[in-house]
């Protein structure tokens, strides 16, 4: 795929070094390109762009609130349309606990809608911003500020609230997973999404150093190891139809992606063959 | 002067902040050793290295995700 | 001049079929709902040409509104009560992002308990959010000021979103004679929306709803503050304006035989129709009576309503809202704002029907006041 040379998001946000959400921004906008809106959801995105009277956005770009942002999109789009800009892509980033949980209304209304957007939900598995509390996309058995391990917990007791299936479920005609370590993969995702008329839903996976606990230079690395373990599954719903994207050759011991996190150390080995187990049934369904 | 609505009408603005000044460890790339697979392209999370290799250090954090996802270890990470 | 009778839920619809927005996101609640039919009605027929978006909440609506607002093209949404409390985060958001909005309120109750009929609460509990609020006594008023809200809101001096509040079931859902402009004269006195501050333009990028530091907030806050100060200003040129074209001339207040008064009262919204019948009847009797309705609520006239009651020696201020172990809002925003002897009471809550007894029985109390606010209208076994 051919790269646009321009950087839509501009360098001097306050993004941590290492942050894997501005790393998907800036290729799902090279995609998009230039004729594109961006609306925000609060969360980390949002503040590390747009500090007064700075802006990292070289697009359009409106915020609002937390929980709104498909509400928000939904106003953008329904303009655009009346003053005929029909080409301009409306593309909507969220964060997990503003799509998964305060912002799943607006999103299920917007898609229920049908309007023409693009949502990308960057999920880097809990409310980062305000310190790693646990979203509704936190995996089972991580460890965050508000599902802390302890004597009498080992974390997350809950699985990952699945959003792209609820998303399909709405009769969204393409809906899909990506990872930025798999930049290709999104792309082409990003792409196939802007070509929809109607609204489309990825649901990005993005390592986050400062609450998964790594060193920033591993961002893409964790990335890789959420896929090859089988942990995150790269698939496409395009009109209903179900399809895997990508197929690791050799699926990796889940521990190996575990072991590499500080929010999954306090695992027992039994916790974590459970983790494996679950992985387990649904690599083999999907034929991974 | 805050402007209408706090808005930001110049895009690109946070130009002004020189990140650069974060690091600890500075990205050294070693072009005869590049393959051109532009992964440290793709992968900066401040997209500072341009499709012809230049690092922009003015915004460099020193995470070291180039130097990492480079196949060929073309860069290595310096203590500045 | 055709006059037709209509609700003001019908007469608000028209004013905005006349205004002509671009994006209309509604959320049904009573007794707002058949607005958003009206308008439903009129885009289905094309005789807007509007996005009709169908929310799933008010919350929703709002911020839909904000999006298009930002976007940089007229909107415009309705609510009430329970709707317009779930607005309340994105109502000061749209405000402080100078989103020159339009919205109809129809005042109802909040809960709890449970109630879908009259008060004045719920626009009332919005008072500190930057909103303006418009207080219209009957259809033809509700129908005229839409129109002169967006003229106002839009203006580069104000940019800031407005509420034409009208009182739910006894305004929304009886009749009047209304006259509805001409489309050729509305588009004499509305321009089109074209901002300079807020739009969303892939050929001239800008960010909106940035966050702002300790540094900046405050000054964006005193800058709505300025802008409220010189809406009034806008809002007695549009007046003016308006009765060039339109023939009807409104105010920040409106005087009924208040001149002379020895007591007057002082209200917002269709009450004041009851109050001036009960005014007259006491006229007929020789008492020196009069009414001021407040019309405009915010920016709050001080000066005008100041001017308009300090020749009377004692000020009833009737309130459909309380402010619990401070009183009505009205009253309390008039005592501290002016010198006067002001005495409020508190009725019509949840729609508890307000009679000319009850009128005459403020007026009465407010002879010999025992407390500087009372309830009036309670179920006698309470007492």
């Amino acid at each position: 795929m051919e790269l646009s040379e321009k950087e839509f998001l501009a360098p001097g946000h306050r993004a941590c070094a290492g942050c894997g959400a501005t790393i998907g921004v800036r290729l799902a906008l090279k995609v998009l390109g230039e004729n594109t809106v961006a609306v925000s959801a609060t969360g980390c995105l949002e503040v590390i762009t747009t500090p007064y009277p700075e802006t990292a956005w070289e697009i359009p770009w409106m915020h609002v609130a937390f929980e709104n942002a498909a509400a928000v999109a939904s106003g953008v789009e329904a303009a655009l349309k009346s003053q005929g800009k029909l080409d301009t892509t409306v593309v909507v980033f969220g964060g997990d606990g503003g799509t998964a949980d305060i912002g799943l209304q607006a999103l299920s209304g917007a898609m229920e809608r049908g309007h023409n957007l693009i949502y990308i939900c960057y999920d880097n598995e809990a409310y980062m911003n305000t310190g790693i509390q646990r979203s509704g996309a936190t995996p089972y058995g991580a460890s965050t500020t508000t599902s802390p391990h302890g004597k009498e917990s080992f974390g997350e007791d809950k699985p990952k609230k699945n959003m792209p299936m609820i998303m399909a479920a709405h009769g969204v005609p393409y809906v899909a997973t990506a990872s930025i370590s798999y930049p290709e993969d999104f792309m082409k995702k990003v792409k196939k999404a802007a070509e929809v008329d109607g609204p489309a839903y990825i649901h990005l996976q993005q390592p986050c150093t400062t609450g998964w606990g790594y060193s920033p230079a591993k961002t893409i690395e964790l990335g890789r190891l959420a896929v090859e373990t089988g942990s995150w599954v790269l698939y496409e719903i395009e009109e209903g139809e179900f399809k895997v994207t990508y197929r690791p050759m050799q699926r990796k011991q889940v521990s190996e992606y575990l072991n590499a996190q500080k929010r999954f150390k306090h695992l027992s080995d039994q916790e974590k063959e459970n983790i494996q187990s679950h992985v387990d049934a649904i690599c083999v369904e999907l034929k991974i | 002067m805050v402007s209408i609505g706090a808005a930001v009408k110049e895009p690109g603005s946070t130009r002004k902040n020189k990140t650069g000044s974060w690091r600890t460890f500075k990205p050294i790339l070693d072009i005869e050793k590049c393959i051109d697979c532009e992964n440290c392209v793709m992968f900066c999370p401040e997209g500072c290295i341009n499709k012809k290799y230049d690092i922009d250090y003015d915004y460099c954090k020193g995470c070291g995700i180039c130097a990492e996802e480079c196949p060929v270890k073309a860069i290595i990470m310096e203590r500045e | 001049m055709v006059l037709k009778v209509m609700s003001s839920n019908q007469a608000i619809a028209e004013a905005v079929k006349l205004a002509n927005p671009n994006v209309i996101p509604v959320y049904p609640i009573t007794p707002q709902t058949t607005i958003s039919e009206y308008l439903a009605k009129f885009v289905a027929d094309g005789d807007i040409d509007a996005e009709y978006i169908r929310v799933e909440s008010e919350h929703s609506a709002i911020s839909a509104c904000l999006g298009a607002s930002g976007t940089g093209v007229r909107v415009f949404t309705a609510t009430s009560s329970q709707g317009l409390a779930l607005m309340h985060e994105i109502i000061f958001a749209a405000a402080g992002l100078r989103a020159p909005i339009v919205m109809a309120d129809a005042n109802r109750a909040l809960s709890a308990p449970l109630s879908i009929w009259n008060d004045q609460q719920d626009s009332i509990s919005e008072r500190d959010s930057g909103w303006m609020q418009i207080y219209a006594e009957n259809g033809q008023e509700a129908l005229d000021s839409i129109l002169m809200a967006y003229r106002v809101s839009e203006d580069k001096e104000v940019l800031l979103p407005t509420m034409v509040c009208i009182d739910g079931f006894i305004l929304t859902h009886t009749v009047d004679p209304v006259d509805v402009p001409d489309k050729e004269d509305v588009d004499k006195f509305l321009p089109i929306y074209q901002p300079d501050h807020a739009y969303l333009d892939p050929k001239r990028p800008m960010s909106i709803g940035t966050f702002t530091d300790p540094n900046y907030y405050m000054e964006a806050r005193h800058d709505m503050e300025l802008a409220l100060q010189r809406a009034k200003k806008v809002i007695a040129k549009t007046n003016q304006e308006f009765a060039d074209i339109f023939g009807r001339k409104y105010d920040f207040v409106e005087k009924y035989r208040s001149e002379d008064a020895d007591i007057i009262l002082v209200a917002m919204g269709s009450i004041c129709s009851t109050i001036k019948d009960v005014v007259d009847e006491l006229r007929e009797n020789g008492e020196k009576v009069g009414l001021v309705r407040v019309r405009v609520f915010r920016p709050f006239p001080t000066d005008e309503i100041y001017d308009a009651i300090k020749g009377a020696s004692k000020v009833a201020v009737l309130d459909k809202n309380v402010s619990f172990s401070i009183g009505g809002v009205l009253h309390n925003n008039i005592q501290s704002k002016m010198d006067v002897d002001a005495y409020g009471y508190i009725i019509g809550l949840g729609g508890r029907d307000i009679k000319p007894s009850h009128i005459r029985e403020i007026v009465e109390k407010t002879k010999n006041p025992t407390h500087k606010t009372q309830w009036i209208g309670l179920n006698k076994e309470e007492l």
